[in-house]
């Protein structure tokens, strides 16, 4: 699914660069659950802004889903977002204005699928993460297990070939946490790629697969045995 | 551009975000109304201007005798000098190549009755040539015209307020006998002017039978004529030179004798009155274009602010596939759709007020039919919509070029 061969990334500060990812290989196959993990500065940030396509490497192959992706302008890699990708934040960044179904639906917006459509896709990925009774609440009215939720819902919605997740438990407490992981692990369940980068081992132990990564070079590379979520959730 | 998803979009942003909308849309609404009140009322002053000044016809002389103040060809100083019916015809023959119209004008107050109404009126003695100059316009009837002043007719044109006054609003003056200064009048015609109400008030004779009844004099107070106007200022100010030395030196009047003789000349004032015009013109666009700067100035300053709390949002959108194509025309088409709907209000607003103002402040402050061309009006909230998208558009340029992590990351 995510085949990465060489992967550098520096960036210029004034005179001297700083070389962040220093030859990445990694090769993730689909159905995988892998954790990311690394102090700061360990460059997992920029890392995922790569496999993201919100930022690009200096050298090296990044290839998804068997298309190369190379030479991206905005335009280009907005629209590889929309259909290869689906984002999950620490904070959430649902639009406060518009409520969980408006929320879900919205990267099918931007996928051109029709309204009615996109109201029907968006209640059933809300009843997949237990939300549709709220679906015509505001963030505002919504926890940050559901908020969370309601984000992971918007994420599968546009049907992407991976998930990627950036500290998606750091703001919630370690109930919710484990909750979250669980839905996590169900989707992983039913055969999606997910991504997430995490500096919590026991968020990381609940992935199939630990990345570490430590001055821009992988160190570690472990396949472990998950831990699954449903153990610590009542 | 014209997508229904995209309009239902922008209508949520619009609906959920009343503050944002209000703002905006409150700084153009003012912009407009204040451009239009303010141009309006600029326009006004210009209307009370020409209506003051630009009412009689503007190529014209005023010939006035005076007294003498240098003896000359052996006559003491202190003499009155009197125009006669020569004059006429003398001006008539020499100045051919310069005269249009020419005209004596005789006044002299008097008592006009009819039944039991009666008035004093400035009756004028004129010959038919006075209509044009004055610019009088005949409602019914006609002017003095050459045949009365060949029969030496006791006939008058009286102006429009002159009925009111004395045969009431609904009975009409024409063809009736009016008795002025004790004599029998019949009246021809009666006119409107738009000069103002001192205008209508005024009540015309044939020269000659003003003469006919000062015991056949051939006496003449003033002479009012009108010049070609293709000879143009220059023309006009030679002709001026050459008719005042024409006439000192026809009435014996020292050449440098500045009181013999008066010509007043309209060409000069009217070429002040053209600049003081000119000046008020400049500041009313002085004032609209002030006005405009400050509204441009208030929708960029809230663009700014718009594009950099939506900075998040707008982050949201990039990282599930928005373009940054569609970001930028999210933000504008937005902001394109608050400005010209509010701009509208502000132009109707405006109109209403002005409208509402109409000639109530004619007599404190000058500002006769305050009113604003829709093309005006129109082109200062299309300037203000561009400026409003121009303000919007590189921001949001910046918005859409953010990557959406570090927009994101912006709390």
């Amino acid at each position: 699914m995510i085949e990465i061969k060489d992967l550098h990334k520096s960036y210029r500060m004034g005179s001297n660069s700083l070389h962040v990812l220093k030859g990445l290989n990694l090769s993730i196959k689909e159905g995988e659950l892998v954790a990311i993990m690394g102090s700061s500065g360990s460059g997992k940030s920029t890392f995922l802004n790569i496999l993201g396509m919100l930022d690009e490497a200096d050298s090296g192959q990044y290839v998804l889903d068997s298309v190369p992706i190379k030479d991206l302008n905005e335009t280009k890699a907005a629209k590889y977002r929309n259909k290869f990708l689906g984002f999950i934040f620490q904070s959430f960044n649902l639009i406060n204005y518009k409520t969980a179904i408006e929320n879900v639906s919205l990267p099918l917006y931007y996928q051109k699928v029709n309204r009615k459509e996109r109201q029907e896709k968006a209640l059933q990925y809300l009843e997949k993460v237990g939300l549709k009774q709220w679906a015509d609440h505001l963030p505002s009215e919504l926890s940050g297990g559901q908020k969370q939720r309601v984000a992971i819902a918007r994420a599968l919605a546009a049907e992407p070939k991976v998930l990627l997740a950036d500290e998606l438990t750091g703001a919630l407490d370690s109930k919710t946490s484990y909750e979250i992981m669980e839905l996590i692990q169900e989707i992983n369940d039913e055969g999606k790629t997910i991504l997430v980068v995490t500096h919590e081992p026991d968020i990381a132990n609940m992935c199939k697969r630990i990345v570490h990564l430590k001055d821009g070079v992988i160190v570690e590379d472990t396949f472990v045995e998950q831990v699954r979520a449903s153990e610590y959730v009542q | 551009m014209f997508s229904r998803d995209r309009w239902q979009e922008i209508f949520q942003t619009i609906r959920k975000n009343k503050l944002r909308t209000f703002l905006s849309g409150f700084t153009v609404a003012l912009g407009i109304l204040i451009f239009t009140v303010l141009f309006g009322m600029g326009n006004g002053l210009k209307n009370t201007f020409n209506e003051f000044f630009m009412d009689d016809a503007t190529n014209t002389f005023y010939l006035y005798p005076g007294r003498t103040s240098v003896p000359y060809k052996g006559f003491k100083k202190g003499r009155q000098v009197e125009f006669r019916n020569d004059d006429l015809e003398d001006i008539k023959k020499d100045f051919a190549l310069y005269l249009d119209k020419i005209t004596p004008r005789t006044s002299k107050s008097e008592l006009a009755r009819y039944k039991g109404e009666s008035n004093t009126y400035n009756v004028r003695a004129v010959a038919p040539a006075y209509q044009e100059m004055e610019k009088n316009i005949l409602m019914k009837g006609r002017y003095i015209n050459e045949k009365d002043i060949a029969e030496r007719a006791k006939n008058i044109v009286i102006g429009r307020l002159v009925e009111i006054d004395l045969f009431g609003k609904s009975e009409s003056a024409l063809g009736k006998y009016l008795n002025v200064g004790g004599v029998m009048y019949r009246i021809v015609g009666v006119f409107q002017d738009d000069g103002g109400d001192n205008e209508e008030r005024y009540i015309y004779m044939p020269y000659t039978t003003r003469q006919l009844l000062d015991k056949g004099t051939d006496k003449i107070d003033q002479i009012v004529l009108t010049y070609k106007t293709n000879i143009g200022y220059a023309g006009a100010m030679a002709f001026d030179t050459s008719l005042y030395k024409y006439l000192k030196d026809k009435h014996k009047v020292a050449p440098e004798d500045q009181n013999g003789i008066y010509l007043s000349n309209t060409a000069d004032i009217v070429r002040r009155n053209m600049m003081f015009a000119n000046v008020l013109q400049i500041v009313v666009v002085f004032v609209g274009i002030g006005t405009l700067i400050a509204g441009v100035i208030g929708i960029s300053n809230i663009m700014v602010f718009v594009v950099k709390e939506r900075t998040k949002e707008l982050g949201i959108r990039k990282a599930l596939g928005a373009t940054p194509a569609s970001v930028i025309g999210l933000v504008l088409q937005e902001s394109i759709f608050i400005t010209t709907i509010a701009g509208y209000i502000g132009l109707v607003l405006g109109m209403g007020i002005l409208s509402l103002m109409g000639n109530n402040f004619k007599e404190d402050y000058f500002i006769t039919n305050p009113e604003v061309g829709l093309d005006v009006v129109i082109t200062a909230t299309v300037i203000l919509i561009f400026f409003g998208v121009v303000a919007g558009y590189i921001p949001a340029k910046r918005a859409a070029r953010v990557k959406p992590i570090v927009a994101l990351r912006d709390e």
